[in-house]
């Protein structure tokens, strides 16, 4: 998508020649597609978060470009309904939906005919998914076989003034970013990170116009056949980018022991505990607690971060926090400038101080207190 | 173990092991180059100047596809206190010409590029590949080298040994000893990256012209010690080294020293705004003349720094090292192609020829400065760069003083400081060291 | 078998800076890799091989200086490498490299043997997209499987393949049929070191480069800059918050540091009282 072939002549070199100021000249055939789409991830019965997130952002498109928004729901049947009514309780005017036994748990195959079916047959002009293993997984497919461009992990959308999608994105690992257009082609294909767009308010609102569509395969079609499935064990591993309040560490806690600490202040304040990237490349926590651009990003109301320099790649992952709090010895470290409270300390030292303040702060004594 | 066997087998991918290989390599012998680097040159350091004469011996055509960033056309020799430098510079449009004679290089890309020619000419190069030990006969000729992959035994007709300043494999066999701290200098460089524009306005530069500063004085804090700040296309190098022995008295950090040098007003603006990428710390073998081991043994040579082969006085190494490694390939040859064995007996030429050479020449001509200098430390890193700047200031100052006095005042504040007899004993050891 | 495996050189980004006053990226000097992300793609080609036999083909699409990178990769013991390399190919966004990849797949099936398997990285760390494995999947009309973290097994004579695929909350087990494309997830194995006998080879081996027209490319529509339907538009430099953070001044004690900071954490964040006394009340 945005990478060139070549690390040494990179594309925004070549962007400022003759490409980047072509105009757009859509194609007769492409200009009836309308409409901004939103594929509604389902795993396990489950709709994913980020899908929610989507269909807030691909509201505000639709919005500008007066165009309607629909949640596109792939399942099997009887799973696809709640699927359906949270697809109009986050603003989507209309639903498309396939619901077919085959689709009860993803699989390449069906959801990449079947998505690709709906493209063919309804048309949308922008289409929307999480960047997550299944709507990666998926949006390659789809977008290889329509022949479109597809922009990966956006951390911005937008409309421009021609109507087109603005889709921004960080590149050169993540110390610049840059802003794709997908000009002839389309629908306008982008995948976004969870947690990267604010989750909309839900609000009850009655279902909308249901659009059904058949899959057109029977189950000999499919080659891949799922012979089973290991959920993960901790089942907290998934709460990180969802946690309300959020403690990570990064190298300046010197040692895989100070992450109790971590944990220990983390438990304290209800939340969970992450860390930046060095962490994990030292083995001191696993790949699931990074956060950052490759690894989560987080919003939470509360976001402390105690010997964490604040590179733009850990930046990028925690620049939703409503509140961010720096822990850090050296006045200059870059946190400071994106944290909104700031102290200069000995992380190894106040993390403990911080567990025990809280504590103090919220015991029984003191609750009745706060209550009275 | 590897069946094949090769005729020689060189240990390192530096300048001087490059040197060899290539060398080697185009006289058609059959060589095997092993260096533990990622790619060759990947954590080798040099300021980096790289002089064309020496180069233009082994690859007269370099320039076409060198790597090069900047042809040196000024030279700055800096003698600096805390808050000024009193300095000669030479520039010189002659410098201008189609085969320049100093460039500024960039290691990591030069290496490469040179690996390439190695490549190219037919020696087989392996990176991330260490060697680890030599191999002996049972009449302790060395006949091959261990490395750390797995089945990495080789066996060869002789071992260059072009391993850099540690010289681990030397030291370890028994052929030279750890060079004494006194005869190492630990430098430490940081490449600041600048826009092209605003290093060739800040050093008033046009096109691929570049401009060298050394600098001595108050910065090393007493310490037998020289700084630098080379200009590359897009980048500056500075760094600074002093003796190991120096470090270990004065317990002073290459890396503080570094920075109080970047603080200084002559040095700051010069690389004002820039982003630092890449810090590097890095011996250089500073013994001279007397400190160089023996040179060659039954199946094996030893150039470049694994040698000592290095000039501190001017600065120069890379040279040295490119020309030894071509020599000893050159000797290698002609032992072959007279059907020889590789024995010491034979392998004596490559140190006749390198003592006709400039290059123990130079370090005989030099052979009693490592030696002033670091006895001296004092007075010729401390005190004397103190009384040029002084001298200077007083000179240019203009406040009424009548000029007797003033010279009065100076030649006074330089007796006082080192004495007459001091001066003149001074004097002498510089000038006959230097003969 | 025969195996192929799609490696990428990428810049170390790790070691690119953007230039704080002209915001330009500062690319002097900066080292190529092997995508780190396929590295565990070639080793699990190479385990594959040692367990069935056959040979391990690496293709690689960029530019000459790629090579390098492609013999660092065959001192791992992999039997032959790729380039593929052509100015056509220059500007290729991810849908025009797996064109060009597929075709080069398709080439190298037609020279040395079809490819049972066709591995890819997870994704690179330069483009950072994973949708180039799929591509190829689709181009080719191979089974995608992507995100694996296991190989259970592989059954050539029964041209069958199971493999555990990283999924949101578990591991999805899966089974489908050869010839597939597999996209390896980071950590499901440790690269190798090659013997020494590897490495000689490798330093020998010839690199098969070829241009669109060798690799059979036709269609140079479809590649580079021509074939790539998205454009990039504007590079940037994120902006800063308009105000740096507010800084507590330490106390004496780190108890009083601590009750500072969480009073003007609280004071910033006072909805958050209530949700913390319910954690405390709780634990
Ligand atoms: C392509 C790419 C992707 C990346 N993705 C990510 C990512 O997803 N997430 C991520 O985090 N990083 C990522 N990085 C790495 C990122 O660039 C930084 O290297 C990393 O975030 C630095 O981690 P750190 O802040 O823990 O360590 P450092 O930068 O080493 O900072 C440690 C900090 O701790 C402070 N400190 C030291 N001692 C103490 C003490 N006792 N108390 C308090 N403070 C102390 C120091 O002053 C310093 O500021 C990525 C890099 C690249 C190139
Ligand atoms: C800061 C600094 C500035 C300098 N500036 C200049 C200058 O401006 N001009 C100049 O001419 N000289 C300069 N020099 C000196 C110059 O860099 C050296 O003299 C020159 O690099 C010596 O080349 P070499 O081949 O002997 O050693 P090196 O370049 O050090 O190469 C040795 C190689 O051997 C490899 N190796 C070592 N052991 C093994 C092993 N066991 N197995 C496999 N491989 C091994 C190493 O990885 C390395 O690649 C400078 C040096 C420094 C440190
Ligand atoms: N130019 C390329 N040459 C070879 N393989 C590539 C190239 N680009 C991407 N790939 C492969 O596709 C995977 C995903 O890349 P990406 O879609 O860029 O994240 C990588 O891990 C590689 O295996």
């Amino acid at each position: 998508m945005t990478e060139t072939s070549q690390p040494n002549a990179p594309k925004p070199a070549a962007a400022g020649g003759s490409r980047a100021a072509m105009k757009k000249e859509l194609p007769e055939r492409f200009k009836s597609y309308k409409h901004v789409w939103v594929f509604i991830e389902i795993e396990r019965g489950q709709v994913h978060p980020v899908s929610f997130e989507l269909l807030g952002e691909g509201r505000k498109l639709a919005d500008k470009l007066g165009a309607e928004l629909a949640g596109v729901v792939l399942g099997a049947p009887g799973g696809v309904e709640t699927a359906v009514a949270e697809c109009f309780a986050y603003g989507a005017d209309l639903a498309y939906v396939i619901a077919d036994s085959i689709l009860a748990n993803y699989r390449n195959e069906p959801f990449a005919r079947g998505l690709t079916n709906l493209v063919d047959t309804y048309k949308p002009e922008i289409l929307l998914l999480g960047a997550t293993n299944l709507g990666r997984d998926l949006a390659g497919s789809v977008a290889t076989t329509l022949l479109t461009g597809l922009t990966a992990d956006c951390t911005e959308l937008d409309v421009d003034a021609d109507a087109s999608l603005a889709a921004t994105r960080p590149t050169f690992g993540g110390s610049l970013l840059c802003t794709i257009y997908t000009l002839n082609y389309r629908p306008q294909m982008a995948t976004v990170r969870p947690r990267v767009m604010a989750m909309p308010e839900r609000q009850e609102r009655p279902i909308g116009r249901v659009i059904t569509h058949s899959l057109g395969l029977v189950e000999d079609d499919i080659v891949t056949k799922i012979l089973g499935f290991l959920p993960d064990r901790d089942a907290t591993k998934a709460n990180l980018a969802y946690a309300d309040i959020v403690v990570a560490g990064g190298l300046g806690l010197g040692a895989v022991e100070n992450f109790q600490l971590v944990k220990g202040l983390a438990r304290a304040l209800g939340g969970d505990y992450g860390c930046s990237r060095p962490v994990v490349q030292k083995g001191w926590l696993p790949a699931e607690r990074q956060i950052g651009q490759t690894g989560k990003t987080i919003r939470p109301k509360l976001y402390i971060a105690a010997g964490i320099s604040g590179a733009i790649q850990h930046r990028v992952g925690v620049e939703g926090a409503d509140l961010i709090v720096a822990i850090n010895t050296d006045r200059n470290a870059p946190i400071f400038d994106f944290a909104h409270i700031g102290i200069v300390a000995d992380a190894v030292r106040l993390l403990p101080a911080l567990t025990e303040g809280v504590t103090r702060r919220f015991s029984p004594h003191t609750r009745d207190r706060l209550a009275g | 173990m590897i069946d094949e066997k090769f005729d020689a087998i060189v240990v390192g991918a530096g300048m001087s092991g490059n040197a060899a290989a290539y060398t080697l390599a185009k006289r058609g012998l059959k060589v095997l180059q092993l260096e533990r680097g990622e790619t060759a040159g990947s954590k080798n350091v040099q300021g980096a100047i790289m002089y064309a004469a020496m180069l233009e011996q082994i690859i007269p055509d370099f320039r076409e596809d060198a790597p090069l960033e900047r042809h040196i056309v000024e030279q700055r020799f800096w003698m600096m206190d805390d808050t000024s430098h009193t300095g000669m510079h030479y520039r010189s449009d002659d410098f201008n010409t189609d085969r320049p004679n100093r460039y500024t290089i960039i290691r990591a890309a030069f290496d490469k590029w040179f690996s390439r020619k190695v490549r190219e000419a037919g020696a087989t190069v392996l990176t991330e590949t260490t060697v680890t030990e030599l191999v002996y006969d049972i009449r302790g000729k060395v006949i091959g080298v261990k490395t750390d992959r797995r089945g990495g035994q080789v066996h060869a007709d002789v071992v260059v040994l072009a391993e850099g300043v540690n010289g681990l494999l030397g030291t370890r066999a028994g052929f030279r000893q750890m060079p004494k701290p006194e005869m190492v200098a630990l430098a430490v460089k940081e490449m600041h990256f600048l826009p092209q524009e605003v290093i060739e306005s800040r050093f008033n530069l046009k096109g691929d012209e570049g401009c060298v500063v050394e600098a001595a004085g108050t910065f090393s804090r007493g310490m037998t010690g020289l700084a630098f700040l080379y200009t590359n296309k897009e980048c500056v190098s500075v760094g600074l080294g002093c003796l190991v022995s120096d470090f270990a008295r004065t317990m002073e950090s290459p890396y503080e020293l570094l920075e109080s040098f970047k603080q200084h007003p002559s040095i700051r603006p010069l690389i004002a705004g820039s982003e630092v990428k890449e810090y590097a710390a890095h011996l250089i073998p500073e013994g001279g003349f007397k400190a160089i081991p023996q040179l060659y043994g039954d199946g094996w040579v030893v150039v470049g720094d694994a040698a000592q082969l290095n000039n501190a006085v001017h600065r120069e190494g890379s040279n040295l090292a490119m020309t030894s490694g071509r020599l000893a390939a050159e000797a290698i040859f002609q032992v072959k192609s007279r059907k020889d064995p590789m024995i010491a007996d034979n392998l004596k030429l490559y140190k006749k020829m390198l003592d006709d050479s400039f290059v123990v020449k130079d370090l005989k001509k030099y052979k009693d400065m490592p030696n002033l200098l670091h006895t001296n430390a004092q007075n010729f890193f401390l005190t004397y760069p103190q009384l040029v700047s002084k001298a200077a200031k007083t000179f240019v100052h203009v406040d009424g003083t009548p000029k007797i006095d003033k010279e009065k005042e100076t030649s006074r504040s330089f007796i006082k400081a080192r004495s007459r007899l001091g001066l003149i004993g001074d004097a002498v050891r510089l000038a006959m060291a230097w003969r | 078998m025969h195996i192929v495996v799609c490696i990428k050189q990428v810049p170390d980004s790790a070691q690119i800076r953007v230039h704080p006053v002209t915001n330009t990226i500062m690319r002097q000097g900066v080292p190529t890799i092997i995508n780190p992300y396929d590295l565990f793609a070639i080793e699990e080609a190479l385990r594959l091989r040692d367990a069935h036999g056959g040979s391990v083909t690496l293709v690689s699409m960029g530019p000459p200086n790629a090579e390098d990178t492609l013999r660092k990769a065959l001192a791992f013991g992999a039997d032959r490498a790729v380039l593929l390399t052509d100015r056509y190919f220059a500007g290729s966004d991810t849908l025009a490299t797996s064109f060009a990849l597929a075709s080069a797949i398709a080439k190298i099936g037609a020279t040395y043997g079809a490819p049972d398997i066709v591995f890819t990285g997870k994704q690179t760390i330069d483009g950072d997209t994973a949708q180039v494995g799929p591509g190829i999947a689709k181009r080719l009309g191979l089974l995608q499987l992507t995100y694996v973290s296991r190989i259970a097994s592989v059954d050539p004579e029964a041209r069958l393949i199971e493999v555990e695929r990283r999924a949101e909350g578990g591991i999805q087990q899966l089974r489908t049929q050869l010839p597939c494309l597999v996209t390896m997830l980071e950590g499901s194995n440790t690269i190798r070191r090659g013997t020494m006998a590897d490495a000689l080879k490798a330093a020998r081996a010839q690199v098969v480069i070829w241009t669109a027209a060798e690799a059979g490319i036709e269609e140079l529509t479809k590649c580079g800059l021509r074939g790539s339907p998205t454009v990039v538009k504007r590079v940037f430099a994120p902006g800063s918050r308009a105000e740096k953070a507010r800084m507590i001044d330490p106390g004496t004690s780190a108890r009083d540091t601590a009750d500072a900071l969480l009073d003007a954490i609280f004071a910033a964040q006072g909805a958050l009282e209530a949700d913390v006394a319910a954690a405390q009340a709780s634990l």
